[in-house]
């Protein structure tokens, strides 16, 4: 009965199994190699604060602003069918606002929220301009991002003059890496408040569904009665809004904005985190759940070359290896291949069979 | 905007594909960009040595974008070109060298000269190039994974494997290098310079192997088969299928195409450099899919065109030169208006697309009226 049960539970989430595996996969690998990989350590931080420490941690804190952006990039994937490639470039504009308001006064609680609010906006119109471009002109998503993905980063370096200003306040300090007297690290936090605000979203309205419908068939949608430009429109202004919040982190991890480096290079890995989480790149169904612990994955695996003192350049190498690695083994040709080649065991040898009957 | 309407008047006669209305959008816009920039700028544009510094800078991409292009009319994507460009230049700069043990070992046991390293090196940027290609291809194509993650990893593993190879940028030698820059001089094309000494126009090698590349693509898509069923498979695969193409291999081939013209194009871009650096080529694949989009290939595949992708090239270079020939010289400057006209482009021709999709839909509708 208990199996039945399971087994059905994972006929339904089959596309979870890659993510899973390979967390499995790199948690496996770690032990043997290195057990203390996994111990986390409560020590005090430069300001006398007890905190978390451990690879687990980082690989978690780290992952934060790759997670949340996985998150949005699963909905524009599967309502519009292709990714948008402009997300780093995105949060580097966020990040710029963001600071861009906060050096202009002094940064106390009310102006850091008004900041982020301003961030919020100034990425949810540019979310919302890749969303028009997408919706109502049809281009492919990847184009019409390719646009801000050209000239996004120099946006940003336009907003601030041509600077890299720092921002020094204990409020910004506690956003980037520790609340006073909380010893898990912020960025985790705000995920935990992203993840619990899509549930919610998704319990509560039709978006999910919607969202499905568009990228499965959208002349259907379109049929039956769903705003298809606008749900399209929406999906983007949702990722812009992941990209304010993932380019506030990253500006208060450091406490400054660099336009060149702030989430450099994070388009691929956001993209490769949503295919890892069994999702269709070409849209339709979707599971937000994948995407996040493909995001994991992939930091787990970044960390884990990290111990192993693989030079940071060479990282890239590895990592390509292992990725083809999953994905060959996700393919449902490989897949097909192997049940077929366990039934023909299985026929072969009937009497193993009984024996676990 | 002229041709537009143009072809607008032409429809009744003889209707025009997409992929031809495209390619005429293109080669449009880039004829009137160029000449306004020559009544505008004036100077140097007036000059034909400034469209073949153009072709001189841009070989390497012109040819990635030719494998890309025929990547993208099956319907799939390579981002791994500008990688695998990087690493080949890489391994030539090291062979011409004589960095790689291996090649020193061949060259001293046949008693070779040291010229025989080009050889050398374009053996190797020939099978770099089909070993990605094969590998991504079979994957793609056998195992059925999404194209996008197979080539992204090959990206990663490219850029990856360039820092393995040598962290420190390499320069090649000054006398083999002098052998492969050597120019083509045209004298009837030539210009006088400040002083009034007429200079000859100067090509190099890699343009005409580009242009040689183009021709031999074009003729492929256009007369052989294979060519057919790159546009039948992306047109729509489960056709393709039952009309008995081969949609397995004819992917397959699309990839260990693009792949060995990647290799090609790292070698001509080392003919051009001449250094082997872990930042060369950077964004050569998203310079090379805005190359073919704005040359007219559909992503979605079994649209495109390989003159298109050629005009795509020289409109994208010529944005660029404008830019900085026009006083602009921040880089900053540079890349926002890149991405301001490719947006116009991108608008331009999605507009047209749909208006002309619109008639096609009034037409059929007024059809079905009159029967």
């Amino acid at each position: 009965m208990k199996k039945a049960k399971t087994s059905k539970f994972f006929a339904k989430n089959a596309q979870l199994l890659i993510p899973l595996i390979a967390i499995l996969l790199l948690v496996i690998f770690n032990l043997i190699r290195d057990p203390s990989f996994f111990s986390i350590g409560i020590s005090a931080n430069n300001r006398g604060d007890p905190v978390l420490q451990g690879n687990l941690v980082s690989i978690l804190n780290g992952a934060s602003e790759l997670v949340i952006l996985a998150m949005g990039m699963t909905l524009v994937t599967a309502a519009a069918g292709g990714q948008d490639i402009s997300v780093g470039a995105l949060a580097a504009i966020a990040g710029s606002v963001f600071v861009k308001i906060l050096k202009g006064g002094a940064v106390t609680g009310p102006t850091v929220l008004l900041a982020f609010l301003a961030c919020c906006v100034a990425a949810m119109l540019f979310g919302a301009f890749n969303g028009s471009l997408v919706a109502f002109f049809r281009i492919q998503p990847m184009i019409a991002t390719l646009i801000l993905f050209t000239c996004g980063r120099s946006i940003a370096y336009w907003i601030n003059g041509g600077a890299t200003p720092t921002v020094e306040s204990p409020i910004i300090n506690a956003i980037g890496s520790f609340i006073p007297g909380i010893p898990i690290p912020t960025p985790i936090l705000i995920v935990i408040v992203m993840g619990i605000l899509f549930g919610l979203v998704f319990r509560f309205t039709t978006l999910s569904l919607y969202v499905q419908t568009v990228g499965i068939n959208q002349g259907a949608a379109r049929l039956n009665g769903v705003n298809t430009v606008g749900i399209k429109l929406l999906a983007f202004i949702i990722l812009g809004v992941c990209c304010a919040v993932a380019g506030t982190i990253g500006v208060s991890r450091l406490g400054l904005i660099n336009h060149e480096t702030l989430l450099i290079n994070i388009e691929m890995d956001a993209i490769l985190a949503v295919a890892i989480g069994g999702n269709n790149l070409g849209g339709g169904k979707f599971k937000m759940l994948g995407s996040v612990l493909g995001a994991y994955a992939i930091q787990m695996l970044t960390i884990t070359l990290y111990a192993m003192k693989v030079p940071s350049t060479d990282v890239k190498a590895y990592k390509a290896v292992v990725i083809i690695i999953l994905v060959v083994m996700g393919s449902p040709v490989v897949k097909n291949s192997m049940s077929r080649f366990w039934k023909k065991l299985k026929r072969n040898h009937p009497a193993g069979e009984k024996e676990v009957a | 905007m002229k041709s537009i309407s143009g072809n607008g008047t032409l429809r009744h006669r003889e209707p025009l594909t997409d992929s031809q209305l495209l390619l005429f959008i293109t080669i449009g816009i880039f004829a009137v960009m160029y000449v306004l920039a020559m009544v505008i700028l004036g100077g140097g544009y007036l000059k034909p040595q400034m469209l073949f510094d153009l072709l001189n800078d841009n070989a390497y991409l012109i040819i990635i974008s030719c494998g890309l292009t025929m990547v993208m009319i099956t319907g799939s994507i390579d981002i791994s070109v500008g990688g695998v460009t990087a690493l080949v230049a890489m391994v030539g700069v090291m062979i011409l060298n004589g960095n790689i043990s291996l090649f020193n070992g061949l060259i001293s046991t046949l008693g070779l000269t040291e010229e025989w390293r080009i050889v050398f090196a374009l053996l190797a940027s020939l099978l770099i190039g089909l070993a990605f290609g094969a590998v991504q291809g079979f994957l793609i194509a056998h195992l059925q994974i999404q194209p996008f993650i197979i080539t992204l990893a090959g990206m990663f593993f490219a850029r990856g494997m360039i820092t393995i190879v040598s962290v420190d940028p390499q320069k090649a030698p000054q006398n083999l290098m002098d052998i492969l820059q050597t120019r083509i001089e045209i004298p009837w094309l030539g210009s006088a310079n400040n002083r009034g000494v007429r200079i000859p126009a100067r090509v190099e090698i890699g343009v005409v192997i580009a242009l040689v590349i183009v021709i031999l693509v074009f003729f492929l898509l256009r007369r052989r088969k294979l060519g057919r069923c790159f546009y039948a498979v992306g047109g729509n695969q489960q056709s393709a299928l039952m009309l008995g193409v081969n949609v397995r291999r004819t992917r397959f081939m699309a990839h260990l195409l693009c792949g060995l013209l990647s290799g090609i194009a790292g070698f001509v871009f080392m003919m051009h450099t001449g250094a082997g650096n872990a930042t060369n080529a950077t964004a050569a694949e998203m310079n090379a899919i805005a190359s073919s989009i704005i040359g007219g290939t559909l992503l979605t595949g079994g649209v495109g065109s390989v003159v298109g992708t050629f005009f795509g090239v020289l409109t994208l270079s010529t944005i660029k030169s404008i830019v900085t020939t026009s006083g602009l010289r921040d880089p900053w400057w540079q890349s926002i208006t890149t991405g301001a006209m490719l947006c116009l482009f991108i608008l331009l021709q999605s507009v047209v697309l749909m208006r002309r999709n619109r008639a096609k839909d009034t037409t059929k509708e007024r059809g079905k009226k009159e029967t």
